[in-house]
């Protein structure tokens, strides 16, 4: 027997002038914080089930409550970090695997921070994207080598399949069983609304969203939940997931708790059952085995869609991309080391991976010397916050951008990193009904909407400022991007120079 | 100071063009004169000409114009011509010593055709093979430079005023059916003479003023299929994305136009007629990285013909005036009236609408 | 006419309508000094069992019962909208017993209130559907009147 008691990480501070005992907070909280002492009329907490997710705090009326991170700490210690100490503890009592959900939260350095972006002096103008027509389309897929003429010297105009996307971003893989019903009705619909994709994830595509299905790309994973012949044709492409940012080279793992009613349904297995995507696929044990699954999709959908391949950023990512451009792939999406999650092992999701920004840069630059980036186009994920760090991935290389944690923040996540508990109580990460109607897809789908019009606006913006109007015309454009504080060697990597050369 | 090359400099420019339809050659001295009243388009800091129908005689052969740095690289280089083509002329190019041009380095010319037995070796064209050839001499960076490599055409420029450029290398005694012309305003001082304009590879050449934005978008794609950017000039870039898109990928010069001044998506969509609307789609999604943006207006010259085009904003200015059979192109008007004050007609073309001008059929060159 | 109309799936039964109706007619500015440490009188109830939650409030029926059956004149239509005249009403509480919805209650001082769409108070717009966090609440013009 030994003493397990872990001081609260959080601290709930309730301003007794303000609070006027609505019960807001306690009827909010999913983890049963707040109670209220009826007799004397107050609020109490338990601070030790609460996990900052803010909910309480942006419903509360009168403004009277926050979270803070509790200053009781173990003595300092460079080395022996506080969290590292607390994680020790929980293994030792629990004996498990520790479980975290979303990105690495750790300081790795964030190159696009260290990223600066050109801007049009004198010696040509900048353009004024509320003046001039300022184009942000792309479209997405291989693009062949060579013209084709027919018999009369007119060009065929006749194209491997294509994804038109409004904008260089879609919003990227979160399963229905992760994610809620109402977190993929909004994201479906406002990326119909937009003129860009959503995917599926790995939960299968629920019945009621197939006529979203030119906004969508349905996912092939290695557990193959919900794969089936209509499920493959409604998408607009279909991509297979290799791997996953946050947790490369392991699968997935979704509680049987979770697996309930049209979840089940949806992922074709029953409920209850533990939903677990094997770490690989088990008919992909080589890069030869991918390009048979790439060709038995495009059999089955008749080669009218393009194919992603999703991959995690790892060591030897160059060399990996290379031999998905030659596999019939059309679309290489590739997931840096930030990239969220629904849970992973904490070890791995803060350890395993590189970052986006040097996986990207040297994929494309590998691609280029092999004269196949005409090949696939490149989509990125992996932590992209906001529209700048759109403007840089795309001048790196990138064709598109992948956004999942941006676009849950929009639905009302404030990253409390709790997802696997299943008791978002934002409505996002659960299948409790009562917590799920909490995210009213007509807000939901409006919010996405607006952020990425403000990014689109921004992404304009920017562009505009180097004298460019076409997205494309930035596209591997790295004489537009500079460094700050980079060592020689990353500066190579990212193929870009430093500020003031 | 980095060379150019080393280093990225943008410039302004003034530009100027004269063809005639019906292959009538004339002297260089117009030319040189249009340039004239632009003066302050450039800086002293580069000139050059271009000339199309000037070597009739040897009109079978590349005319290669080559600066060496010293007698011993013009020695290795001719060695290491003659072991793939036939020489069959090679001499100095003729100049005047005037005060505003110095510092000239060895200016040579070859007359050559490559030998059949290393083409057949190589499996390539001749074309390919001489691209191919000077794109690997320029870019070993051992003093030898060939600036100027097509038939019966070339180019000529110096560190300098254009019109002082026009007056050493003589080209008040050739002749040709097109010339271009070019003065340019850099933003630093390279001192080199191949970093001077027009631009060419094989028989294309290209006089530009602008800065594009899309620069490094467009080198990095071009440079997949075997181009190599050394000067990191907007004019080199241009030049080889036109050599990729109508000698490898065998576009028409207008859809070529098509391709790096592309209609916005918005005037794509609004075409009513569905053949061309599907065309410009089409060339736009196949060809995204070679759209070029920023300001730029371009003198396309090439055996038979001229191309002047615009970016798609036209953030450059390029005037267009004709009289009986010559067309004339130039960044401003004055320099069109210098050419022919009489000239008849007089437009601003629209940006990204190309001005094509082909010799007329039957022309004797 | 605009109603408040509650939409009962978007319910997330936070109860936020009835404290901001009752700041939003309480004449303060401050919320915590409307409503600290007071019995709250709200003109709209979230009405809940383990299923279902829904806010309601005064239909502001076409042909109100309520209206026909107050007997000192309190209760009145004005452009389609069901008002009460707190001077004139004597506590009689026939309008809460008529009502068939129990959208009438009583206030403090044991006058009548009801949903008057606050549109005589501060607010401007009804509260209720401008604080309302998953706009279970709406206030819309759906055509049906008669």
């Amino acid at each position: 027997m030994s003493v397990e008691y872990i001081y609260p990480e959080f601290e709930v501070i309730r301003n007794e002038n303000r609070c006027i005992c609505c019960r807001v907070c306690e009827r909010q909280c999913a983890n049963e914080v707040h109670r209220c002492d009826a007799d004397n009329n107050l609020m109490l907490s338990d601070e030790s089930k609460c996990v900052n997710c803010q909910r309480c705090v942006s419903l509360c009326p009168t403004h009277a409550l926050k979270i803070i991170k509790s200053d009781c700490a173990l003595r300092e210690n460079a080395n022996w970090q506080n969290d590292t100490i607390k994680e020790i503890y929980k293994q030792a009592s629990s004996g498990g695997v520790l479980l975290s959900s979303m990105g690495n939260p750790k300081s790795f350095p964030v190159y696009w921070d260290k990223i600066l972006i050109n801007a049009s002096q004198v010696t040509n103008p900048p353009i004024d994207p509320l003046r001039e027509p300022m184009e942000t389309k792309v479209f997405l897929g291989k693009k062949p080598d060579k013209i084709e003429r027919d018999d009369n010297g007119n060009l065929k105009c006749e194209l491997p399949p294509q994804l038109e996307l409004s904008m260089p971003v879609m919003f990227s893989a979160m399963s229905y069983g992760s994610i809620s019903y109402n977190a993929h009705a909004s994201l479906a619909r406002a990326s119909k609304e937009l003129g860009i994709l959503y995917n599926t994830g790995e939960g299968g595509l629920h019945e009621d969203f197939y006529c979203y299905g030119e906004n969508t790309i349905v996912q092939v994973a290695s557990g193959r939940f919900g794969v089936h012949k209509d499920y493959l044709e409604a998408g607009a492409a279909v991509e297979i997931k290799m791997g996953q940012g946050a947790k490369p080279g392991i699968g997935g793992h979704l509680p049987g708790a979770k697996i309930v009613g049209d979840v089940s349904r949806t992922r074709m297995i029953p409920e209850g059952s533990d939903a677990i995507s094997p770490a690989p696929h088990h008919d992909i044990y080589s890069i030869e085995d991918l390009r048979q699954l790439v060709f038995s999709l495009k059999e089955a959908t008749e080669y009218k869609k393009p194919v992603i391949v999703k991959v995690a950023a790892v060591h030897n990512i160059a060399a990996i991309a290379s031999g998905i451009a030659r596999s019939g792939a059309d679309i290489i999406a590739i997931d840096g080391f930030r990239g969220g999650t629904g849970a992973a092992p904490t070890r791995i999701r803060d350890n395993v991976g590189i970052p986006i920004e040097l996986a990207l840069a040297s994929v494309d630059q590998r691609l280029r010397d092999e004269g196949i980036r005409n090949n696939v186009s490149l989509v990125v994920g992996g932590s992209i916050r906001s529209a700048s760090d759109v403007i840089k991935a795309v001048a790196l290389g990138a064709d598109a951008c992948y956004i999942a944690t941006a676009a849950l923040l929009a639905l009302g996540c404030h990253l409390c990193r709790t997802c696997q508990s299943g008791k978002c109580n934002w409505g996002i990460a659960t299948q409790n009904p009562d917590l799920v109607k909490r995210l009213n897809p007509d807000i939901g789908s409006q919010r996405l909407i607006n952020l990425m019009t403000a990014w689109n606006h921004e992404i304009k913006e920017l562009m505009g400022g180097m004298g460019i109007n076409s997205i494309e015309a930035l596209r591997g454009n790295r004489l537009m991007l500079r460094g700050v504080g980079l060592t020689g060697k990353e500066l190579e990597i990212l193929g870009i120079s430093h500020a003031g050369e | 100071m980095n060379l150019e090359g080393k280093v990225r400099i943008p410039s302004g420019c003034a530009i100027a063009a004269v063809i005639s339809k019906k292959g009538k050659r004339m002297t260089g001295e117009s030319i040189i004169d249009a340039m004239k009243p632009m003066h302050d388009r450039s800086n002293g800091l580069g000139g050059g000409f271009a000339a199309y129908g000037i070597y009739p005689e040897y009109k079978e052969f590349y005319a290669f114009h080559f600066f060496f740095n010293s007698r011993e690289v013009r020695k290795s280089t001719e060695q290491f011509l003659k072991e793939r083509f036939e020489i069959v002329k090679s001499e100095i190019v003729p100049t005047r010593k005037i005060p505003a041009i110095t510092d000239e380095p060895i200016i040579w010319r070859y007359f050559v055709s490559p030998l059949q037995s290393v083409l057949k070796n190589l499996q390539l064209d001749e074309d390919e093979f001489v691209a191919r050839t000077v794109m690997k001499i320029n870019t070993e960076e051992n003093g030898a430079y060939i600036f100027s490599s097509g038939k019966n055409m070339g180019a000529f420029k110096a560190v300098g005023f254009p019109e002082d450029v026009g007056i050493f290398y003589k080209l008040d005694e050739y002749e040709g059916y097109t010339w271009t012309a070019h003065g340019r305003y850099p933003t630093n001082t390279p001192g080199w003479w191949g970093g001077a304009h027009p631009f060419t590879l094989l028989d294309y050449s290209i006089v530009h003023n602008g800065e594009i934005s899309s620069y490094d978008a467009n080198r990095r794609f071009i440079e997949m299929f075997g181009y190599k950017c050394t000067l990191q000039t907007d004019t080199e870039v241009i030049t080889y994305i036109m050599d990729y898109l109508l000698r490898k990928q065998g576009l028409t010069l207008g859809e070529t136009a098509s391709v790096i001044a592309a209609p916005f998506w918005s005037t794509i969509e609004n075409k009513t007629d569905i053949i061309d609307k599907e065309k410009h789609k089409y060339l736009r999604t196949l060809f995204p990285s070679l759209l070029v943006t920023g300001p730029f207006s371009i003198v396309f010259g090439f055996n038979g013909g001229l191309m002047a085009l615009n970016d798609r904003l036209k953030l450059r200015s390029m005037v267009v005036g004709e009289k009986d059979d010559r067309v004339y192109v130039a960044s401003e008007e004055a320099a069109i009236r210098v050419m022919e004050p009489n000239v008849d007609n007089i437009w601003a073309p629209t940006g990204g609408e190309p001005v094509i001008v082909t010799l007329e059929e039957g022309c004797e060159l | 006419m605009k109603r408040v109309y509650a939409e009962e799936k978007w319910c997330i039964g936070c109860h936020l309508c009835e404290y901001n109706c009752a700041f939003a007619n309480s004449g303060e500015s401050d919320m915590a000094k409307a409503l600290k440490n007071k019995p709250v009188f709200p003109r709209i109830t979230v009405e809940e069992d383990n299923k279902i939650t829904y806010a309601l409030s005064c239909r502001h029926c076409d042909d109100p019962i309520c209206v026909k059956s107050c007997i000192s004149g309190a209760l009145s239509v004005q452009n389609g909208v069901i008002r009460i005249d707190k001077d004139k009403c004597i506590g009689c509480l026939t309008c809460i017993l008529v009502c068939p919805y129990g959208a009438v209650s009583q206030g403090k001082n044991g006058v009548v209130q009801k949903c008057e769409l606050c549109l005589e108070n501060s607010c401007g717009e009804p509260a209720c559907v401008k604080g309302c966090p998953n706009r279970a609440l709406v206030y819309e013009e759906r055509g049906d009147d008669k």
